[in-house]
């Protein structure tokens, strides 16, 4: 199956990354964390990757982070902005940049989420320079 | 995962075709088969083992050794994308080790071109538990790649003319080679200009896509001896995996890095010890990265290495993909793997086109990157010896 660019396909929520989704529903990007050793992880697990513990539990990421790196295809209009956003908890998560000017992105530049609905209406994260 | 193996590579052979219209999947990975055995000298009965990846067609190896009427006792499906023919290569030593087989056939084939099939944005499997937190943001793969190009160029100050010298000398190869897709010379000049596909790659940065595939037959070293072939010894086979590390994402190397490391130690050789190289090109970028990970510069030097015909047999420090490679010769099937162990045994036996062989080559690397740079993939290091 092939889409066009424009179209932003929507996530598959399966159940143990259904909180995560509900809340980006509500403007909220929700993050593990691991109580055992202490740590951010993402994507979302249900036990740690870093020590296999089973004490994670959900915490809210105040939605700032930096751009790790990113790439704009030429033939989209507007130009599709694929990243790598680094969140100021720790994570490095996949995302698209929107609302900015490709010309004027760099790495290391400050960005703050926002939220565009997907073909389902499930809202997904992206970001946009601060 | 290694092994100072005692095993050989006695049959190669790549298929001339790049556009199947005529020729079924299955057909492919039988004629491969075919050929590969006629270079060998031996026989369909003489197969013990099979190894396939997932571009096999049908239900695993069953289907393919039904097709081609094997009567094996021992096979291997290991998938890893385009790095698996290099994986099987090493698996098979492991089985013949163990005594699980004696002549191993490895077979990749593929059609996009005939099928019209394109790699972007297919539907992924929804369990697949990395999809729902990457699908929604279009990754194709040219711009996964573009973003290991960016960083590198950030980290390092890598330039777009740098990444285009490794297309110049795909394509000085190339000219030499009859069947390649792309025979022409070009110029850093030719690259740079190129439309953009994703910032910073051009279109000249990427892979062909292309139809056909190869076939690889391993041998123990009794039935290796017997055959009328020069002696192509696996000194050393290993392979790793990365991945985005539970978000601590680092674009700055590839699992190669491990890969590298692992084989050179097992066979006790350096990167210099290295007379030819076979990097899987699917992007100018992906050669970049596997030069620095397998040792052959230091960290960030890359761009350096690679100007001024660095890569070009004759010319260059160490001459690669002297085939043409993924960039200018054959991507079969989207999957360069295959390709790049053939190369490498040709230049091993003295069989690569004159123009293009390596004076007294016989220690010689392959490295595969199955997947995807910027996220999950295996890498899988060979290191081929002619005694």
């Amino acid at each position: 199956m092939t889409r066009a660019f424009s179209e932003i396909p929507a996530p598959t929520v399966l159940p143990d990354t259904k909180a995560y989704w509900e809340a980006a529903g509500e403007g909220r990007l929700l993050i593990k964390y691991c109580h055992d050793c202490r740590t951010y992880h993402f994507y979302p697990r249900s036990l740690c990757p870093f020590c296999f513990g089973d004490s994670t539990s959900w915490a809210e990421s105040g939605g700032m982070g930096v751009l790790y790196s990113f790439s704009a295809m030429s033939r989209t209009e507007p130009a599709l902005v694929l990243a790598f956003v680094t969140l100021d908890e720790g994570p490095t998560m996949m995302t698209n940049l929107v609302d900015c000017e490709v010309t004027e992105l760099r790495i290391g530049q400050k960005v703050r989420v926002v939220y565009r609905e997907s073909e389902s209406g499930q809202p997904v994260p992206m970001f946009t320079p601060v | 995962m290694s092994l100072d193996s005692n095993v050989y590579i006695v049959g190669a052979y790549e298929h001339p075709v790049r556009k199947a219209d005529s020729i079924s999947l299955a057909q492919l990975h039988a004629d491969v088969a075919k050929g590969a055995l006629a270079d060998a000298g031996l026989s369909k009965n003489d197969i013990d083992g099979y190894f396939c990846a997932g571009d096999a067609p049908g239900l695993g190896a069953a289907s393919m050794v039904e097709y081609m009427g094997l009567n094996v006792r021992h096979v291997d499906t290991t998938e890893s994308g385009g790095s698996a023919p290099i994986l099987h290569v090493s698996h098979a030593a492991q089985a013949i080790a163990a005594g699980r087989c004696s002549v191993a056939l490895i077979t990749s084939a593929g059609r996009p071109r005939a099928t019209g099939a394109t790699p972007r944005l297919q539907a992924p499997n929804p369990d697949a538990p990395d999809v729902a937190f990457e699908l929604p943001f279009r990754p194709a793969t040219q711009n996964l790649y573009a973003m290991v190009a960016k960083r590198h160029m950030h980290d390092h100050a890598t330039s777009s003319e740098q990444l285009a010298w490794i297309k110049v000398a795909a394509s000085h190869h190339a000219q030499h080679n009859p069947y390649a897709m792309l025979p022409q010379v070009v110029t850093v000049r030719d690259v740079i200009n190129s439309p953009m596909v994703s910032d910073p790659l051009h279109r000249l940065d990427c892979c062909v896509v292309s139809d056909g595939g190869g076939a690889l037959i391993v041998a123990k070293p009794q039935i290796a001896r017997s055959l009328r072939r020069p002696l192509v010894k696996v000194r050393a086979a290993a392979e790793a995996q990365k991945h985005l590390n539970g978000g601590r994402v680092d674009l700055s190397y590839s699992a190669a890095t491990f890969s590298g490391r692992e084989a050179f130690d097992v066979a006790r050789l350096k990167p210099s010890d290295i007379k030819y190289a076979s990097l899987y090109d699917s992007f100018t970028i992906t050669v970049l990265m596997q030069l620095e990970d397998l040792g052959f510069c230091a960290r960030g030097k890359g761009g350096d290495f690679v100007s001024d015909g660095g890569l070009i047999s004759g010319v260059g420090k160490l001459p690669i993909n002297t085939d043409g490679g993924g960039l200018c010769n054959n991507h079969p099937g989207n999957r360069g793997g295959m390709t790049k162990v053939i190369e490498a045994v040709r230049q091993l036996r003295g069989e690569a086109h004159p123009a293009v062989q390596v004076a007294n080559c016989d220690l010689a690397l392959a490295n595969g990157i199955g997947g995807l740079l910027a996220t999950r993939h295996t890498s899988g290091t060979l290191i081929l010896e002619r005694l």
